[in-house]
């Protein structure tokens, strides 16, 4: 039902948007790993430190079919919907749209009236996602100033290409596939966007049936992975060119471009280099009507006793950082970056983009570290900092620890044990857990949080 | 009505166009600070007006000519029938522009202004109006002579009229939160005007029955 003003959560820009009050839900994609026939869930998690139920989980709701593998997942509507030339800010940002990676079924769930038990109110079984858009394992979701716009990692045989489909914003029918011409574009990731340049940027992983079995050692020693950018033009919908970071370089997955739509740059992180096992962060940016990318942070890979690694590391003596997720604040100076296989969570200054400051590291899980939280000093936890999502004010940041069921596997063959953590951060740099909130996931797997009212990847902004 | 006052009305419906926000003055807002400029809010305000004219001003020498032609009782229903349909249309479904963008030249400015203001039936609001001005064309079998000239040069006028209404509201407002209020605003004070328009569409379109 359409809104008399616009929702409270919409703010015209990222600046304005720094200001919201903090968040008190947090909603989490919870992963059944254990193939015991139950569903993945939708948690709901306590945010209010006031609060008895403060870091637990206090809602839940169950997917209608086991096997799913939720993933990321995204809002109806956000602030993008006050951008001036197609203006609808009287919708509600209320429904959360649930894509299951491994099923390519997309679940539409109602988080009113009581966001604590939230309802599916429809699903779009993955026939009719392949019909409609071509298109399988659906993963990102981004709510555009147009519609919803989610992509997928390839076709319903389990080949390429991935792209980009299309949601209607009222119905949540699928309109179809985005791309109008995808050029030499053959592997998805993640997508996002420069409103303010009408122009969208994709990225890389691999197929589904590339990724679905696990890493796949040939593939990765033959730079099979993807190692590309995409830079589209967001109006006409086709491809304009293609920045290649080099094939030793595998997997460009996160996209984290500048908040302010005045700014043509971005943030990309890859897993793993073929070279040494390093991760890496590269920024892309628009210079002189041309796009380009360089690597500004190289995060090496830490050697290892060959007992304490896992047979897929065995061979190399060391761990790889596997910068699995990032993020950044709104106001484009903290990037957050996720060194999954180290067990370690940096803070950058990215005031300037090209050369980025350490202002903060954390540990905590990790292959070989098994840093422990301070809640409880003596359980060494597995898995490592993965998903990360900012508030809006930057002031604190939630992480999970799992990353996809096949992959989880290999890097902690033993079995991830699942975990929520806060950190707080100082407005000036520098940041520290929240030794209060620790959540346990029992038998399932948190993934990817996403805030109640909006986060620091959920929105995006056309005012400065 | 009194001479005057037909055409107060065709101003003051240009500046209650200007005022919605999906009009034109927000985009303009947008486009300045893209570009860090007041001067680029100043440039965007000439293909936004012109755009919102040339949609006006079809509709309105349309039906000028049409009233040529026609009984004035056929243009009088039909008008009074589109702008009900139309009102009532966006009661139930409210849809919103797709592919534009933020990269826009004086073309696609003027593109979208004229969209826009067609997609809202803009000009078709004016149109009971712009039917008030001429109640000689009642008589039109008997005076052919003035009539053809004086259908589309009412229809001009009247477009001239309403766009200044309309482009007096869109510069002050945009100009004045991008200089002095900012867009905190649009959080408290952006009405659904989506609905207010629709109810416009109707009135009028009651309205268009009595004249």
């Amino acid at each position: 039902m359409a809104r008399w003003r616009p929702d409270p959560t919409f703010y015209p820009s990222p600046k304005l948007a720094m200001q919201a009050p903090p968040e008190k839900l947090a909603f989490v994609a919870m992963l059944n790993a254990n193939g015991n026939g139950k569903p993945d869930a939708l948690g709901v998690v306590d945010l209010e430190p006031e609060s008895s139920g403060y870091g637990h989980l206090v809602g839940q709701v169950d997917m209608p079919h086991a096997g799913d593998e939720l993933h990321h997942f995204g809002w109806n509507a956000c602030s993008a919907c006050l951008c001036p030339y197609a203006p609808h800010p009287h919708v509600e940002r209320r429904y959360l749209i649930v894509p299951g990676i491994r099923s390519s079924r997309i679940h539409i769930i109602d988080t009113k009236p009581d966001p604590r038990q939230p309802q599916i109110v429809k699903v779009i079984e993955p026939e009719t996602l392949a019909a409609r858009a071509g298109y399988a394992s659906p993963h990102t979701i981004h709510c555009g100033p147009e519609g919803i716009y989610g992509n997928a990692l390839g076709s319903p045989n389990g080949d390429g290409p991935g792209g980009i489909y299309v949601l209607d914003q009222d119905s949540f029918d699928v309109l179809g596939q985005w791309e109008l011409d995808r050029g030499p574009q053959y592997l998805a990731y993640d997508f996002w966007w420069h409103l303010g340049f009408d122009t969208a940027i994709t990225s890389e992983w691999g197929t589904p049936n590339m990724v679905q079995h696990g890493v796949n050692p040939d593939i990765l020693l033959k730079s099979g992975y993807g190692h590309k950018l995409h830079i589209w033009d967001l109006r006409k919908r086709r491809h304009l060119e293609e920045l290649d970071l080099g094939s030793e370089y595998q997997m460009t997955l996160e996209l984290r471009p500048a908040h302010d739509p005045r700014h043509a740059y971005g943030f990309l992180g890859v897993v793993v280099s073929l070279k040494d096992l390093s991760a890496s962060i590269w920024v892309w940016h628009r210079s002189d009507g041309n796009w380009k990318v360089q690597k500004v942070i190289d995060v090496p890979a830490e050697p290892a006793d060959p007992e304490q690694l896992p047979p897929l590391l065995q061979g190399f003596k060391a761990v790889p950082p596997l910068i699995t997720d990032i993020n950044l604040s709104l106001d484009d100076r903290f990037l957050y970056v996720s060194c999954w296989g180290t067990g370690e969570f940096l803070q950058y200054d990215v005031s300037d983009p090209f050369h980025p400051r350490k202002t903060g590291s954390l540990k905590l899980g990790g292959i070989v570290r098994h840093a422990a939280h301070p809640k409880q000093p003596k359980t060494p936890l597995n898995g490592g900092p993965q998903m990360v999502e900012v508030s809006r004010d930057g002031r604190r940041i939630y992480l999970t620890n799992s990353l996809y069921a096949p992959w989880d596997a290999q890097f902690f063959p033993e079995g991830i044990t699942s975990w929520m953590v806060k950190v707080n951060a100082s407005p000036q740099g520098g940041m520290e857990l929240d030794p209060n909130f620790f959540l346990e996931f029992g038998d399932l797997r948190g993934h990817q949080v996403r805030l109640e009212g909006g986060d620091a990847s959920s929105d995006s902004y056309c005012y400065a | 009505m009194s001479s005057s006052a037909p055409w107060l009305t065709l101003f003051f419906l240009g500046a209650y166009h200007g005022i919605n926000p999906g009009m034109g003055w927000l985009f303009a807002v947008a486009l300045g600070m893209q570009e860090n400029s007041a001067r680029a809010v100043v440039r965007s305000l000439a293909p936004i007006a012109l755009g919102h004219a040339i949609s006006i001003g079809v509709v309105v020498l349309a039906a000028g000519l049409l009233q040529i032609v026609l009984p004035r009782q056929y243009i009088k229903f039909t008008v009074a029938a589109a702008l009900l349909a139309l009102g009532l249309y966006k009661i139930v479904r409210h849809r919103h522009f797709r592919w534009s963008g933020m990269r826009v030249g004086f073309r696609d400015l003027t593109l979208w202004s004229f969209l826009m203001a067609s997609a809202h039936g803009a000009g078709l609001m004016l149109l009971p109006i712009v039917l008030a001005l001429n109640p000689e064309a009642t008589h039109a079998m008997h005076h052919m002579q003035v009539t053809s000239f004086q259908g589309p040069l009412t229809g001009i006028e009247a477009t001239v009229i309403h766009t200044l209404g309309y482009l007096t509201l869109t510069a002050v407002l945009a100009l004045v939160v991008y200089r002095k209020v900012g867009l905190a605003l649009l959080r408290k004070s952006w009405f659904n005007l989506d609905l207010i328009w629709a109810i416009a569409l109707i009135a009028t379109g009651c309205f268009a029955l009595t004249v």
